[in-house]
């Protein structure tokens, strides 16, 4: 998409909505929600939400930009949605609750080093792959949560909202998903 | 959050979560500052973490296939959207 779109006059067209931008919002989607049908089914639908929306629209936002926010609310629709299946495995504790150790890391949860470090600084498919199969074998909520908050940057308050959780549940999720992942990725890809 | 300066490990990774969204408050960073001068495993723990948050970042951002729908499905979503205008 150039930038041409964006110094237009902001108006909007729906006549051309899914030639400029259907490929965009999937793309969008897909890399949040990583299912193909489902990816497709919710840019449909952003597509006719924005139509009954444009009365709404006041013209401050690039026509791009305020289907994006349309799409960002599907998303955490969808998100919401995959939040009341159950979990696959999951880690529930990571520290000592009680005794003198109380507090402490598990000794099955202490980080170790990962001597490949600096590997990871460039990009690669095999990297990716890994990425997915970890992120794919966290429970659902968790997934949700991690990816609200560390890709889209979505308010703690709003996620909380959304997914009628206190402020200190989500930062449990956030802690049990970035524990699993951790887990999973030194098993896969770190070398301890 | 307790009051005291000294945190155990548990409270510790809470608060270095929360640094990865800019979301620890001054005095939280104190007391996660102090841990981690105390603290092997939540400083290996804390310096990991940001390696976390920087490869899915960057790994889930840039999708590095950009895919293109195929134009039966664009069809699709077309007559939909036109049969709605009506």
């Amino acid at each position: 998409m150039t930038d041409e779109f964006d110094q237009e006059p902001n108006v909007l067209d729906p006549n051309k909505w899914i030639d400029l931008y259907a490929d965009y919002l999937f793309n969008y989607t897909i890399s949040r929600i990583d299912d193909a049908e489902q990816a497709k089914d919710i840019v449909q639908e952003t597509f006719l939400s924005a139509l009954k929306a444009m009365k709404n629209y006041r013209g401050e936002a690039s026509e791009r930009t305020w289907l994006v926010s349309i799409l960002k609310r599907k998303i955490i629709d969808q998100y919401r949605k995959m939040n009341s299946k159950k979990g696959k495995a999951e880690i529930r504790v990571s520290f000592y609750e009680t005794g003198g150790k109380k507090g402490n890391w598990l000794e099955e949860c202490v980080p170790q080093t990962w001597s490949n470090e600096a590997e990871i600084a460039f990009e690669s498919k095999e990297l990716g792959n890994a990425l997915n199969n970890c992120l794919e074998a966290l429970p659902d909520k968790y997934k949700a949560v991690f990816k609200m908050k560390t890709i889209d940057n979505v308010e703690t308050e709003e996620i909380c909202n959304e997914l009628n959780i206190t402020a200190s549940n989500l930062w449990v999720i956030i802690h049990r998903a970035r524990l699993q992942l951790r887990k999973c990725m030194e098993e896969s890809w770190f070398k301890k | 959050m307790s009051n005291k300066v000294l945190i155990n490990c548990k409270e510790a990774s809470t608060i270095c979560d929360k640094t990865e969204y800019k979301e620890a408050t001054k005095w939280e960073k104190i007391k996660l500052n102090i841990h981690l001068f105390l603290c092997k495993k939540c400083s290996l723990y804390s310096e990991q973490n940001v390696i976390m948050t920087k490869i899915f970042c960057t790994h889930l951002l840039n999708h590095p296939d950009h895919i293109h729908l195929p134009g039966k499905v664009k069809d699709d979503f077309k007559a939909k959207l036109k049969e709605q205008m009506n």
